[in-house]
């Protein structure tokens, strides 16, 4: 196998750069294999794929839109994971989903898929520490990384328990809220990110509300790096193809190479 | 059943279970609230003033205790003898108060703000906005679009209450994804905002919260079935949408030798014919696709129109402690004009499930008693209903 997500991104971070994790939804449309390879070649560290559930309740419109596209259009966990496997990219890639993909399927059967279908990583937004283990010790028998989220109302001494179980990155939630482009950075992405960094050295990425460029540099200033949700998945659902999302994903690689931190 | 197998509700353990089912699946921005929540319900339950407050609002506000009524009419007709419990005679017309009542003084002792809400039927969301009405708080409702239509004189009294109704669109675009929405508002403005959910279900500690609020309706109706039974009755039936007033009721005869029953709408039995998943916080029986995506439930009634259901029946129905029977849209309209003609009760379309099962079920019933959970009236149903039976009828 290639290297795991957390290789990656602390190689990224050694080489003094920041990470851009690209999340797409899973099987929107027949330019999916090809959008997850353009969005690999136009510089995204690790993609993430949307496995679509019918109750994500950590999504705000854009991507429940794309998920409502995706499922009607006959979608299921396993044809998405069918086409992950048939794409080509040496980018690593994560699958994000609500546990009850997962449960329903048995943890341990869908460790073992993911891991078959070339999936490094996973995130279950709706699975917290709390809850974690069953499917965490199923992912690391399968050397999946089991990627955790730490939010902004975490008080102080849960943030290192939530950064021992994490795998290949820490995902700090930038924003009291659902996954959405905002106008602007919210404070919180700045006050989340620095807390982690204080308290492990997992790579530590922040998500949610980082729409544009401008802001991911400006989140990156506290983080290593951002994951970019929302804007891409709008992009894919204004049609236009591979390319016109490639094309945002190097707008964001663009400016974060050339900020200076 | 063997009275061996007689045993109370416990309260779960640690993590928030019942047997295998419950939980705490929420995104982990809104885990510290609710162990926050946890934390601070078990200090207001044992808080004497608190409780005091409670019991005074239940009684002075919401009019507790709710009377035993018995059913001579319908008594004979079924050959069965027939007591209803009647929580329709509560405030804003159903059990839902007594939850509501209970939430919103211990969000208010915690310095929240705001409540928030979903509702399918309105009564839940009516019983918030009536809270809210007289706390002082603010308050944010959601209901799916199509509940809405069918339920508009809820929307109408919740908007007058002074609270914002805010539709679902999403999905079915009933209960469940009023819930989704509401779990959303949650996870943007949990430091202001309590969510005051209507069941027994969500993450851990909201079942067991729920149950606790609703158990002074089960202990009222034992000590009313004691004196007027002298014993208690051999069945209690409720309907099962999320399970409030059903655990209510049964809270007070887990411990006896009543044989419980749960109704559910044949469109919505998540116990009859779901399998164990995890939506909305916590594992229960859940109607879903073998890839597991939660499917839409089909019920006349938008209280019980929801394709999962509280975590504890699903324990209860795996311990065999109660059963889960299903009734069709059909009998429950039948029901429901049965009720009325018969007792001059016109019954809310959820409860009208449980009176459906009996009316049914009245053969192997005969010469026994039985206690139904009346869980709320019938004013909010009958514009829905005029349209269903005058297309019966013709006209
Ligand atoms: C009168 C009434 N009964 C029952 C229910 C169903 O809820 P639960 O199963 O929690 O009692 C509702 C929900 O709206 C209701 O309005």
């Amino acid at each position: 196998m290639s290297q795991t997500i957390e290789e990656t991104l602390l190689a990224k971070r050694e080489s003094g750069k920041k990470s851009l994790v690209v999340y797409l939804t899973g099987g929107l449309d027949e330019h999916f294999e090809a959008t997850v390879e353009e969005v690999s070649a136009s510089g995204a560290d690790v993609i993430e794929i949307g496995i679509p559930f019918s109750d994500p309740v950590m999504d705000g419109p854009t991507i429940q839109r794309a998920n409502d596209m995706a499922l009607t259009s006959g979608a299921t966990p396993v044809s998405i994971l069918d086409r992950v496997k048939q794409v080509e990219s040496p980018t690593p890639l994560a699958v994000m989903t609500y546990y009850n993909i997962a449960a329903s399927m048995g943890v341990e059967r869908f460790a073992s898929l993911l891991a078959r279908s070339r999936v490094s990583g996973c995130i279950l937004p709706d699975l917290p520490l709390e809850e974690v283990e069953p499917w965490a010790n199923a992912a690391d028998e399968e050397e999946v990384e089991t990627i955790l989220l730490a939010a902004p109302t975490a008080p102080d001494e849960r943030l290192p328990i939530i950064c021992e179980r994490s795998r290949g990155f820490i995902y700090g939630v930038g924003l009291l809220g659902v996954t959405g482009v905002r106008q602007e950075l919210a404070s919180s992405a700045i006050e989340i990110s620095t807390r982690l960094k204080k308290v492990t050295n997992l790579p530590v990425l922040v998500g949610v509300g980082i729409g544009t460029p401008d802001q991911a540099v400006e989140a990156s200033r506290a983080s290593d790096g951002v994951v970019v949700g929302s804007a891409v998945v709008e992009r894919m659902l204004e049609g236009g193809g591979p390319e016109r999302v490639g094309a945002l994903v190097k707008e964001f690689r663009t400016a974060l190479d050339e900020a200076t931190f | 059943m063997s009275l061996g197998e007689i045993n109370g509700l416990r309260d779960p353990d640690e993590s928030g279970r019942f047997g295998e089912f419950g939980g705490r699946f929420v995104p982990e921005t809104l885990i510290p609230a609710c162990l926050d929540l946890e934390k601070s319900f078990k200090e207001a339950w044992a808080d004497k003033e608190f409780r005091s407050r409670l019991d005074q609002l239940l009684s002075e506000y919401a009019g507790r205790p709710s009377p035993l009524t018995e059913c001579p009419n319908l008594s004979k007709e079924l050959g069965c003898r027939v007591l209803l419990k009647r929580e329709d005679l509560n405030h804003t017309g159903s059990h839902k108060i007594n939850n509501v009542l209970g939430q919103a003084l211990l969000a208010q002792r915690m310095g929240k703000t705001r409540l928030l809400a979903e509702t399918g039927a309105g009564q839940h969301g009516v019983a918030t906005a009536t809270a809210a009405a007289l706390l002082g708080m603010e308050c944010c409702v959601y209901m799916g679009e199509v509940d809405i239509e069918r339920q508009e004189l809820n929307v109408f009294r919740m908007r007058l209450l002074g609270a914002e109704v805010r539709t679902a669109l999403s999905g079915s675009r009933t209960l469940k994804d009023a819930i989704n929405e509401a779990m959303r508002d949650w996870v943007a403005t949990v430091e202001e905002s309590h969510y005051c959910l209507g069941s027994v279900m969500g993450p851990h500690p909201y079942p067991w919260m729920v149950r606790t609020f609703h158990e002074v309706l089960g202990k009222e109706a034992r000590e009313q079935s004691e004196e007027r039974l002298g014993t208690v009755p051999d069945l209690v039936v409720a309907c099962v949408g999320g399970g409030s007033n059903a655990i209510g009721i049964f809270s007070g005869f887990a411990d006896s030798s009543a044989e419980l029953v749960g109704v559910e709408p044949s469109g919505g039995a998540a116990v009859g014919r779901g399998v164990p998943g995890v939506v909305h916080g916590s594992r229960s029986f859940l109607l879903q696709d073998e890839f597991g995506q939660v499917l839409e439930a089909e019920s006349i009634s938008a209280g019980l129109d929801y394709p999962g259901v509280g975590p504890e029946h699903s324990h209860l129905a795996d311990s065999g402690r109660a059963r889960y029977e299903s009734v069709t849209d059909e009998e429950v309209i039948e029901a429901f004009q049965l009720l009325s003609r018969m007792e001059g009760i016109i019954p809310a379309l959820e409860p009208a499930h449980a009176l459906a099962w009996v009316s049914r079920e009245r053969e192997s019933l005969e010469g026994k008693t039985v206690l139904i959970n009346l869980s709320g009236r019938g004013d909010k149903d009958v514009g829905q209903m005029m349209e269903v039976l005058e297309v019966d009828d013709g006209k």
